[in-house]
């Protein structure tokens, strides 16, 4: 474990810039931490927090000027991996019929700092969405294999944080190039960084460090424990999967889908959710054509529709889906849970509805 | 992954809302559309869309591709105005097939409803052509009305000629229809089912399937002795969009076909 003092940060981003790296990291705009291309330190958060309940998310200043003191905000980075809106390809009519070309491929070479052991984990279970072992996504695959992450473990938890739950937090364990814990106490500020893979050694070749003093790694230690026992939220996933699909008929669902909007913002502030649609939008001529693949949610009233008819009609159906689908499903399509307790869902629901919260209201609803 | 152009050989009417494409390619040699029965190709309409279309013809047919299509919505509104010689995209075949192999030497029982019938009818080609490899054959399909009967002539031909046992019903008959008025599970009885030999294949809307099964079960077949194919709306057949989750099941990828002892439990949990 080594060292480095706030100020080296600036030099890790400066150097993953000189290396082609597009620089991602945390910024404050609108009112949220949200995740885009930064150039210096001085972009970061610096002494923002963040208070976080069901349905409430506000900014709050901290004392400490802490980089990274706030819990998830409300994108993710699968935003980069997995766009909003990506071109697929388009097509022109000529003599012969049309011809197709396929969009002009971009692959940016990213470099993500601040990415939080839940996150990390949603990138694993996208990872096996992307290449299911039939097909692999190009784009995604393409960005992935590039990705150069520097993880920051969590000081803190957030009000509707649940990675302990989930096991996916708050320490980032695997799959970082470095990850990084900061500390701040009276006189110091500093981050103790692990070394993950040798692209991760080289650079940390190039910035100002020490070995970490048994005292550096003890505060370190300190501050996860402190975020792993302030958890806002648990979720009990004993036998999840087989509660939730013999709990289809729960009258559960029917409270639920009184409170729900079928807005869709659960889907889309969740790291791991992956459902698309393709859109083909063509010109005035009719002559030019593309195809635009962009988010999807199974909340969306079009999601299920073929064209004789609809197969979740009622909102209901559709929460069942999803919340299904994150906790019990994906477990048998892609073998592990496709939640990771970040709480996005919970913080970003209109209404507040928590998913930790209707678990355990399926789980009392078979004592009663 | 990006359609392939073909172009549209033939284009007639079925029924008077089900069209049949012919395809051929003249960019891709045909080996390319090679598919097992049961499968499915994404059809692509220029500047409209895709849909998830079942391949209806002959698996040996080595120089076109036919898809029996139910007009129905904008996608296939589209394909139904093209004219011989248009191009279309393509892409595909996806999906499970139906088990040929796995049931050979059994007695197979199809029941089809409606444009159920086309994603059946390769099979229907690769058992008359391998008939000897199969134990009895029976066939029982309902339609609407005589009108909306898929593949009426063939029908004719291939219980003439062919060793298989047909049984149609419509659910409304006009002046012209001599035969059975009711249901497809009312022709279960002519089948005359040795539960043990049998192994069924059954395609049509969701609430036939059902009552289909609820007979076969009825007449001593167990669940994994059924197959069935699913319908779910699809848009990338990657087993990427997520749109055609059924359960833990990407229909694109693990379906289109089931046993149906791998969807029993769920098979009737309404909006699923």
């Amino acid at each position: 474990m080594k060292t480095i003092s706030k100020d080296s940060l600036d030099k890790i981003i400066g150097y993953l810039k000189y290396k082609g790296y597009k620089v991602i990291g945390p910024s404050v705009r609108d009112g949220a931490i949200i995740y885009d291309e930064i150039s210096c330190i001085e972009d970061l958060p610096a002494g923002w927090g963040d208070e976080q309940e069901a349905g409430h998310y506000r900014l709050r200043k901290r004392n400490d000027g802490a980089l990274f003191g706030y819990a998830a905000g409300p994108q993710s980075w699968k935003k980069f991996l997995f766009p909003g809106k990506l071109k697929l390809w388009e097509a022109e009519k000529n003599s012969k019929g049309f011809e197709i070309t396929p969009a002009n491929g971009q692959f940016p070479k990213y470099a993500f700092i601040g990415v939080r052991s839940c996150e990390l984990h949603a990138v694993f279970i996208q990872d096996k969405v992307f290449n299911n072992g039939m097909f692999s996504d190009t784009y995604y695959n393409k960005i992935r294999k590039n990705i150069f992450i520097a993880a920051v473990n969590c000081a803190e938890a957030g009000k509707t944080c649940f990675c302990v739950s989930m096991k996916t937090g708050p320490k980032a364990e695997e799959g970082y190039d470095i990850a990084l814990t900061e500390i701040i106490n009276q006189d110091e500020h500093y981050f103790v960084v692990d070394e993950g893979t040798p692209k991760g050694s080289e650079l940390m070749e190039q910035i100002e460090s020490l070995t970490s003093t048994e005292e550096q790694l003890a505060a370190a230690d300190d501050a996860l424990k402190n975020a792993e026992s302030n958890m806002g939220r648990t979720l009990e996933t004993d036998g999840i999967k087989s509660l939730l699909y013999k709990n289809h008929a729960n009258t559960v669902w029917d409270q639920i889908a009184k409170r729900c909007l079928s807005c869709a913002n659960c889907t889309m502030v969740c790291p791991t959710c992956f459902c698309s649609n393709v859109e083909d939008v063509t010109d005035l001529s009719g002559d030019h054509t593309e195809r635009w693949r962009t988010w999807d949610s199974c909340f969306n009233l079009d999601y299920s529709k073929v064209a004789g008819g609809n197969f979740r009609t009622s909102i209901k159906a559709r929460y069942r889906q999803w919340m299904t689908h994150k906790l019990a499903s994906w477990i048998d399509q892609f073998g592990i849970s496709g939640c990771v307790g970040c709480g996005r869902c919970i913080t970003w629901c209109p209404v507040g509805i928590d998913i930790t919260k209707e678990v355990s209201n399926i789980r009392k609803s078979l004592k009663n | 992954m990006i359609p392939r152009q073909v172009r549209v050989k033939k284009i007639f009417w079925e029924t008077e809302d089900v069209f049949t494409l012919e395809l051929v390619s003249e960019d891709y040699p045909m080996s390319e559309f090679y598919f097992r029965p049961g499968q499915f190709n994404m059809l692509y309409a220029f500047g409209v869309g895709e849909a998830a279309i079942s391949i209806s013809s002959d698996s040996a047919k080595k120089n076109s591709i036919l898809h029996s299509i139910h007009k129905v919505g904008y996608v296939t509104n589209a394909l139904s105005k093209l004219k011989k010689g248009d191009v279309i995209g393509i892409r595909g075949p996806f999906g499970k097939a139906w088990p040929l192999e796995e049931i050979k030497g059994y007695d197979i029982c199809i029941m089809a409803g409606g444009i159920g019938l086309a994603p059946l009818r390769p099979s229907i080609y690769y058992i008359l052509k391998h008939r000897k490899q199969y134990g009895k054959f029976t066939l029982l399909y309902g339609a609407r009305s005589p009108r909306d009967m898929l593949y009426p002539v063939e029908l004719e031909q291939w219980a003439k000629k062919h060793d298989i046992h047909i049984e149609t019903i419509v659910d409304r008959a006009d002046s012209m229809w001599r035969g059975q008025v009711g249901v497809v599970t009312e022709l279960i009885d002519y089948a005359e089912l040795d539960p043990e030999r049998t192994r069924s294949m059954v395609c049509g809307p969701e609430i036939m399937m059902k009552y289909s099964i609820d007979e076969l079960k009825k007449n001593g077949l167990n669940e994994d002795q059924i197959y069935l194919s699913l319908e779910r709306n699809m848009k990338c057949a990657l087993g990427f969009c997520g749109h055609c989750q059924y359960g833990p099941s990407f229909v694109c990828k693990e379906g289109p076909v089931f046993n149906f002892s791998k969807v029993k439990d769920i098979f009737e949990i309404r909006e699923l």
